[in-house]
């Protein structure tokens, strides 16, 4: 088992997603510097949050050009597993990789809080058996207003690719829409935070649920025994 | 004798006589004009003079403050072989570095950016958190946390609202982007910041003892790098403008304003620390902060007791044209100035190519002890470094008590003819107090503050302090933080008012279960040439001095930041107060929120008594008046040494002091907890002289504690063995009611009626639209 957490200029939860997967659940972890070409081994890539680029421009829009990307592309459409937290959510979505997009929440303002989240039943590919159907995750984030035209989210419904609602919507996400999975199955996006839940002082452990389904969806027996 | 002067420099603008006017205008007297021709011999340039003239303001040289600043104890006189020791000590370096143990270490400091942030507020926040995080990183430590204290105008005035939402979207823009947590701040809402917010931010960072750096030039012949951002024409001459009083010209001080560039800070931070992890590599570092390339040249060659010389033609522009004074004053942000040993230059240059930042041999140590500025190879200043740092003038400023403080300190509500309270008086007044901005939930500010980056964060703001974990190399430290200044109390009782600082930061920290190791300061003033703001500033620093001295607190570093002024008068003297502490393991982290229905409630410290100062007297009946809260050094001490042993007992489920608001707020404040809690207090049995000054009076020294029914008769009886007053005085519970009972008969609350007008007083005032 290996992860491999990206590192753009501006990624500021890269040390938190490398935590989450190193000490969280004991797995080999390392990062992968945005201007390498390839990814090497790895078994879950992660795109982890921040500002890549300063955000300028658009949330992602600069960073879904970085060197890296291409081998990323490449490993997403070999239906290599990736997980994309926050900034790396919104890259991935600049990138083609999942559906939709991000915009500004809906106050206009960053918001920082712990929020409630369903988990939708998004069948066998993010394992809802390991997941509670109330889960709780921090946000952090100003553009985490997901935003998908009708046919788009027709789709997302009809194929179940929703995986997680907020409760108590706090940035106007359309269908309070949390986290989508791409339609394939093996690529993750969602604004919460698993890698600020997974400490004994941190608002829930709920982030350790979240990221074993994320790699469950592929390889059940790690999971099993890491739990 | 008399030294030849410079060649004309190259750009024709900076060859005009320096005439008494544009002395005058530089913010330069005409004796320290004489000083300056006795530095260097001769006349200075137009440069030189813009040189001399940001080095020598009140920003850079803390002339009028230096002898008063030397009252602070800058050791730790008891502290450990191992731990607490200062390891850098305040106005050696950019900030002060403080032992905490196994070869680990921290360096923290406070800066303000008042002046910045009332004519331009989202700007001015934001490269105030810029700042400070350069200046904790550039002593070699990662930035872990970074806190706020604001101080503002009342919410009702559109141009308050204005301020508050710029200011607080611009910390949020910086420091969130930069990935460093906000853990916890202060604010206050109070007229005498009209017009003149201060905004104070603080940065705290984490090293290896071997990883400190000092901004030292030492070597002859090591090159000179400039690293980071290209400079602009942003921010020329910051630092004397924040040296004057606002006035109603200021906005078009708007160019003196940075303009910051969060991201580029991020790759900076990472790339220095990357360079600086280099054995051997790193001479010397600082960042160019106030005053530029021209502090960061001159302070590094003065400390380094060597010289310093560069070409202006080396360093990265991002407009053409620009002239030596504009180069040398020019306050862009996020860039440093580095030492590097020489021969190694290749080292530097791969690490910051890695991170696509500039890195600009600039020029070179030399040993003459001067700092030689080349322009197209033409020297356009030369002046000893020494002059512009050691050599800057000190004054000792006249002091005059205020007049007004004959009136306010012999206040008192019986001679004033103020009627005590009735019940009726008391039930309106509870929630009134509760959604004033000042003692109103801050969430609508930290909300927008990433407070969780980094992972670390184990107790969130909202709490007395705020609390980090710090992952040590394999081992875990929790580090709790807060700020604090009722600039009420000083403004009624500088010396006293200023000790209430210190010692609720440090109430604070025991409620949190922290042992303090040591606080940094942001002295805001106002015009220090005003007699009576000159007593308020030497009286406030002499009370600091006493209770840090009292608590063996040493201060580590800080900043001056006088000329709070705007038309209608000076601020309310507010010496804000920032204490770190640490606290010996996770179990002992305590919270304010009570978390389980039937859990007993004591007051520690006894009954209040006193009004004077109050939030109660502002709120309720308008005065800002009577004398500060009496404090009492030693019964605080024992206090807080007797909380933290209760803690360390496992007995408190929670604990939280009483400040603004008194004993029925500190209350309310533990039960707007996660649980949805109510109380029953009965206070019929303490004594107090008005039902007023029980139930909101601000007498200090006292905590209120929760524990669990098992544990009261042994709290109780660990209070009266070490002299703390302790009063049993109810119970939390499930009911969401708060009864209280007093001597005049019952009063009772819904909790959530008044978790309601907390919770949202601030959000519903920002709602109201500000004036652009």
């Amino acid at each position: 088992m290996n992860i491999s957490v990206l590192q753009f200029p501006g990624s500021n939860c890269d040390q938190d997603a490398f935590q989450l997967f190193a000490s969280g659940l004991g797995l080999p972890t390392r990062y992968v510097w945005h201007k390498d070409t390839r990814l090497g081994e790895a078994d879950l890539v992660v795109l982890p949050g921040g500002f890549s680029y300063g955000d300028y421009l658009r949330c992602g829009a600069i960073a879904r050009f970085s060197p890296v990307m291409g081998a990323v592309r490449e490993y997403a459409g070999r239906g290599g597993l990736i997980l994309g937290i926050c900034n790396g959510f919104q890259i991935l979505c600049e990138a083609g990789l999942l559906p939709g997009a991000l915009i500004r929440n809906s106050s206009l303002e960053y918001r920082c809080m712990t929020c409630e989240l369903a988990v939708e039943d998004a069948g066998p590919a993010f394992n809802p058996g390991t997941l509670g159907a109330r889960i709780r995750l921090p946000i952090g984030h100003g553009e985490g207003n997901f935003r998908i035209d009708e046919a788009g989210r027709a789709d997302l419904e009809a194929n179940r690719q929703v995986i997680l609602r907020y409760l108590d919507n706090p940035n106007g996400s359309l269908d309070g829409i949390a986290g989508v999975r791409s339609r394939a199955g093996n690529v993750f996006g969602m604004m919460p935070h698993p890698d600020r839940a997974f400490e004994r002082f941190h608002p829930s452990r709920d982030g350790l649920s979240v990221a074993r389904a994320v790699l469950a969806s592929r390889f059940p027996d790690v999971i099993r025994k890491s739990a | 004798m008399k030294r030849p002067g410079l060649p004309p420099n190259p750009d024709p603008v900076l060859n005009q006589p320096i005439t008494p006017e544009l002395v005058k205008k530089h913010g330069l007297l005409p004796e320290e004009f004489e000083q300056i021709r006795r530095h260097l011999g001769r006349d200075p340039t137009l440069t030189e003079l813009g040189i001399f003239s940001v080095m020598w303001s009140e920003h850079c040289s803390y002339k009028n403050t230096r002898p008063l600043l030397k009252g602070f104890p800058v050791e730790k006189a008891g502290a450990a072989a191992d731990f607490g020791r200062v390891l850098v000590k305040a106005g050696e370096e950019n900030a002060g570095i403080i032992d905490v143990g196994d070869g680990w270490a921290i360096a923290f400091k406070i800066e303000s950016h008042n002046h910045p942030s009332a004519v331009e507020p989202f700007e001015g926040a934001a490269t105030g958190v810029g700042g400070i995080i350069r200046d904790i990183f550039t002593m070699g430590a990662r930035p872990v946390l970074v806190t706020n204290s604001l101080r503002f105008g009342e919410l009702d005035s559109p141009v308050t609202r204005r301020l508050l939402r710029g200011v607080v979207a611009g910390i949020a823009h910086y420091g969130n982007c930069v990935g460093v947590p906000n853990v916890a701040g202060d604010i206050y809402f109070d007229r005498s910041y009209e017009g003149n917010p201060l905004v104070n931010a603080l940065c705290l960072g984490t090293l290896r003892h071997e990883q400190i750096r000092r901004g030292k030039a030492t070597g002859l012949g090591n090159p000179v790098y400039y690293v980071g951002a290209a400079t602009g024409r942003d921010g020329l001459g910051g630092a004397s403008f924040a040296s004057r009083e606002l006035s109603a010209e200021s906005a078009s001080d708007r160019p003196a304003v940075q303009k910051g560039d969060p991201f580029m800070e991020k790759l900076l931070i990472e790339a220095c620390l990357e360079m600086m992890a280099v054995p051997g590599l790193v001479v010397g570092i600082q960042d160019m902060g106030a005053a530029g390339l021209t502090c960061s040249t001159c302070e590094t060659a003065s400390r380094g007791g060597a010289g310093i010389e560069i070409e202006l033609d080396r360093v990265p522009q991002r407009e053409a044209g620009m002239n030596s004074y504009e180069i040398m004053l020019s306050e862009s942000q996020e860039r440093m100035l580095v030492i590097v040993q020489a021969g190694r230059e290749r080292e530097i240059e791969d690490v910051f190519a890695k991170w696509d930042l500039h890195a600009a041999r600039v020029g070179s140590v030399t040993d003459t002890g001067r700092m030689l500025v080349r322009h197209h190879g033409i020297p356009v200043a030369d002046i000893p470094a020494s002059a512009l740092t050691d050599g800057a003038p000190v004054y000792q400023r006249e002091a005059r008590r205020p007049a007004y403080l004959d009136e306010t300190s012999r206040w008192t509500p019986a001679a004033a003819g103020l009627a005590d309270l009735d019940l009726a008086g008391a039930r309106a007044a509870l929630p009134r107090l509760l959604s004033h901005p000042t003692i109103a939930s801050k969430k609508w500010i930290y909300r927008q503050y990433d407070h969780m980056v980094q992972h670390g964060t184990a107790v969130e703001p909202g709490s007395d302090a705020g609390v980090v974990r710090l992952r040590l190399g394999g081992r875990e430290k929790f580090i709790a933080i807060s700020n604090d200044c009722n600039g009420r109390y000083c403004y009624l009782n500088p010396r006293r008012g200023a000790m209430i600082a210190m010692v609720e930061c440090l109430r604070n920290l025991a409620c949190a279960g922290a042992v303090p190791l040591a606080m940094t300061d942001n002295l805001n003033f106002g015009n220090p040439y005003k007699p009576e703001n000159f007593y308020q500033l030497k009286e406030c620093v002499a009370g600091l001095a006493e209770a840090c001295r009292f608590f063996d607190v040493p201060v580590v570093g800080g900043n001056v930041s006088l000329y709070n002024e705007s038309p209608d008068g000076a601020i309310d003297p507010t010496p804000t107060v920032s204490v770190v502490g640490i606290i010996e393991s996770e179990a002992q982290i305590t919270r304010q929120f009570v978390r389980t229905a039937d859990a007993r409630l004591i007051l520690l410290g006894g009954a209040p008594t006193e009004l004077g100062g109050s939030q109660f007297l502002g709120i309720i009946h308008g005065r800002k008046t009577g004398d500060a809260p009496a404090v009492d050094l030693a019964a605080e001490k024992r206090l807080h040494g007797f909380v933290l042993g209760q803690i360390r007992a496992g007995r408190l489920g929670a604990a939280h002091d009483l400040s603004e608001g008194g004993l029925l707020v500190a209350v309310c404040e533990m039960l707007f907890g996660p649980g949805r809690l109510g109380a029953a207090v009965d206070l019929s049995g303490l004594r107090s002289p008005r039902l007023d000054a029980l139930l909101f009076g601000e007498s200090q020294g006292r905590v209120v504690v929760s524990v669990e029914r098992a544990d009261e008769p042994a709290v109780l009886a660990a209070a009266l063995a070490a002299g703390v007053p302790a009063d049993p005085i109810g119970a939390a519970t499930a009911d969401g009611i708060l009864t209280v009972k007093t001597a005049r008969g019952p009063l009772d609350w819904a909790v959530s009626g008044l978790r309601a007008g907390w919770e949202t007083s601030i959000e519903t005032a920002m709602k109201r639209p500000g004036l652009g």
